[in-house]
């Protein structure tokens, strides 16, 4: 399968991704690793006129600590972040996670940028920066502007990001020594999660139970209260709105959040 | 446009569409066969290559994206005199491929996998290389293949 025809144009800096969004506007897209755009463009589900490479945007790649922060460059891949020492101890679930997502190869390809653009809401990282209440940093003509994540996810693949807008940075307060849990429930080795879970510090990011990556707030007021974990698991799909599907209807769905968010605070709790 | 990669050490120049996928651009513009397409949506790792020394789907990846960069494919890891890379005679010796579709893909993926961890276990073969799929099934020898060609004993 091969993708309509495009122009490809390279950026080798932020300004210049930039400027070339301007000149073509909505004709255009950005390509980081392009393991989520570059499969639709084959099935020719998208068909932009021009691609932006930024994967050379060398200003994009770091893991470095910043006050109280972690902050994390958009084009970092997941293979980089999964062995990363900085992130590995300031922000231990979302190295874990990076190292969970599709296979070594996708790894190899995919940056946590771009898998937070794309906002597929049975995506990994996504519901991992919601729990570690990170904020987003987005770039565009005008100059900077930051996101914190619980406002970023506007829908399935919709974001608050503008098209002229590049993701630049994710900045996670730090998570030092606070436990923290995955757990992704899959059929197949590397399939995308039926209902994932994230859990950081006292925080629980539910990975498709709904059209965006969520809180589980029920649950962590409860946990706030001095509930134990499986008082607090039990309230985990409330005011939630799963997807129903021939594979996984609405009702499985509240079940697997329920049982895997126990099992990701039990995890939590012995990893402190 | 144009787009120069490194391609098993040698510089393979062509004037391509910018949409070319590098799967194609290896088998058709640099001519080298060995690298197949399974699945052509990133699931089945037949089209496994290094892009600079790391595992890559080419199927997914542009030739524009390597322009400038080094591939490697099975047919680069054989040495001048024709000898086997360890992972090729590996799957060789331990009966690793059965229709051999899936193994050019395989042995790039387990060059990757061993470049990071030197001396897998089986749980972590089979985690390393769950983006590769066998239709023949014969993952238990790929694993054992693995497993030798890190210099480690097979148990029988
Ligand atoms: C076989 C396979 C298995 C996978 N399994 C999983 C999985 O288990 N879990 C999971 O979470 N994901 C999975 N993925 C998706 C993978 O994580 C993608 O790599 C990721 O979602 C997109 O990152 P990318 O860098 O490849 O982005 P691209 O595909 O390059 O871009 C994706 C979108 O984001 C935009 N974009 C990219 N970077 C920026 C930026 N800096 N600023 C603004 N917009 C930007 C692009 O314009 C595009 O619209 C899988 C993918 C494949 C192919
Ligand atoms: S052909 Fe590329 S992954 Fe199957
Ligand atoms: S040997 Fe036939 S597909 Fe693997």
């Amino acid at each position: 399968m091969i993708p309509v025809q495009f122009g490809y144009r390279r950026a080798s800096s932020v300004d210049e991704a930039l400027a070339l969004l301007a000149e073509h506007g909505d004709d255009a897209k950005l390509l980081a690793g392009g393991h989520s755009l570059l499969p639709l463009m084959k099935l020719r589900l998208a068909a932009p006129e021009v691609l932006v490479d930024i994967a050379p945007v060398e200003e994009l790649h770091h893991v470095r600590i910043d006050g109280e922060d972690v902050v994390i460059g958009a084009l970092a891949r997941y293979h980089d972040l999964q062995g990363d020492e900085v992130l590995r101890e300031h922000a231990p679930l979302l190295a874990h996670v990076a190292g969970v997502v599709g296979d070594q190869q996708v790894r190899h390809r995919g940056t946590i940028g771009g898998s937070i653009a794309h906002a597929d809401p049975a995506a990994d990282l996504p519901a991992a920066i919601l729990a570690s209440d990170a904020v987003l940093v987005a770039r565009g003509q005008e100059g900077e502007r930051r996101i914190p994540a619980a406002d970023f996810f506007l829908g399935p693949f919709t974001t608050s990001l503008t098209p002229e807008e590049l993701l630049t940075e994710i900045r996670v307060p730090r998570q030092t020594g606070l436990g923290w849990g995955f757990e992704k429930f899959t059929r197949r080795a590397i399939d995308w999660a039926i209902v994932g879970v994230a859990v950081s510090g006292k925080r629980v990011g539910l990975i498709n139970m709904g059209g965006t990556p969520v809180r589980a707030s029920a649950a962590e007021e409860a946990l706030a209260r001095g509930a134990s974990v499986a008082e607090a698991a039990e309230l985990a799909a409330e005011g939630t709105s799963p997807p129903d599907e021939p594979h996984a209807t609405t009702e499985y769905r509240r079940h697997l959040a329920r049982v895997l968010t126990a099992r990701a605070l039990e995890t939590s709790a012995g990893s402190r | 446009m144009k787009v120069t990669i490194e391609v098993n050490g040698g510089p393979v120049s062509a004037e391509v569409e910018d949409r070319t996928l590098l799967v194609h651009y290896i088998r058709e513009t640099a001519g080298l066969t060995a690298t197949n397409v399974g699945c052509d949506t990133t699931s089945c790792g037949a089209c496994t290559v290094l892009l600079d020394g790391e595992s890559v789907k080419s199927c997914t990846v542009l030739a524009a994206q390597a322009d400038g960069h080094a591939v490697t494919t099975v047919e680069g890891l054989t040495g001048q005199d024709g000898e086997l890379h360890p992972v090729q005679r590996a799957f060789r010796e331990q009966h690793g491929l059965q229709c051999g579709f899936c193994t050019p893909g395989m042995i790039m993926a387990t060059v990757s996998l061993l470049e990071h961890n030197p001396k897998p276990t089986r749980a972590e073969v089979r985690e390393g290389l769950e983006g590769n799929l066998c239709r023949c099934t014969g993952y238990h020898n790929i694993v054992s293949a693995v497993v030798d060609a890190s210099g480690q004993e097979v148990a029988r």
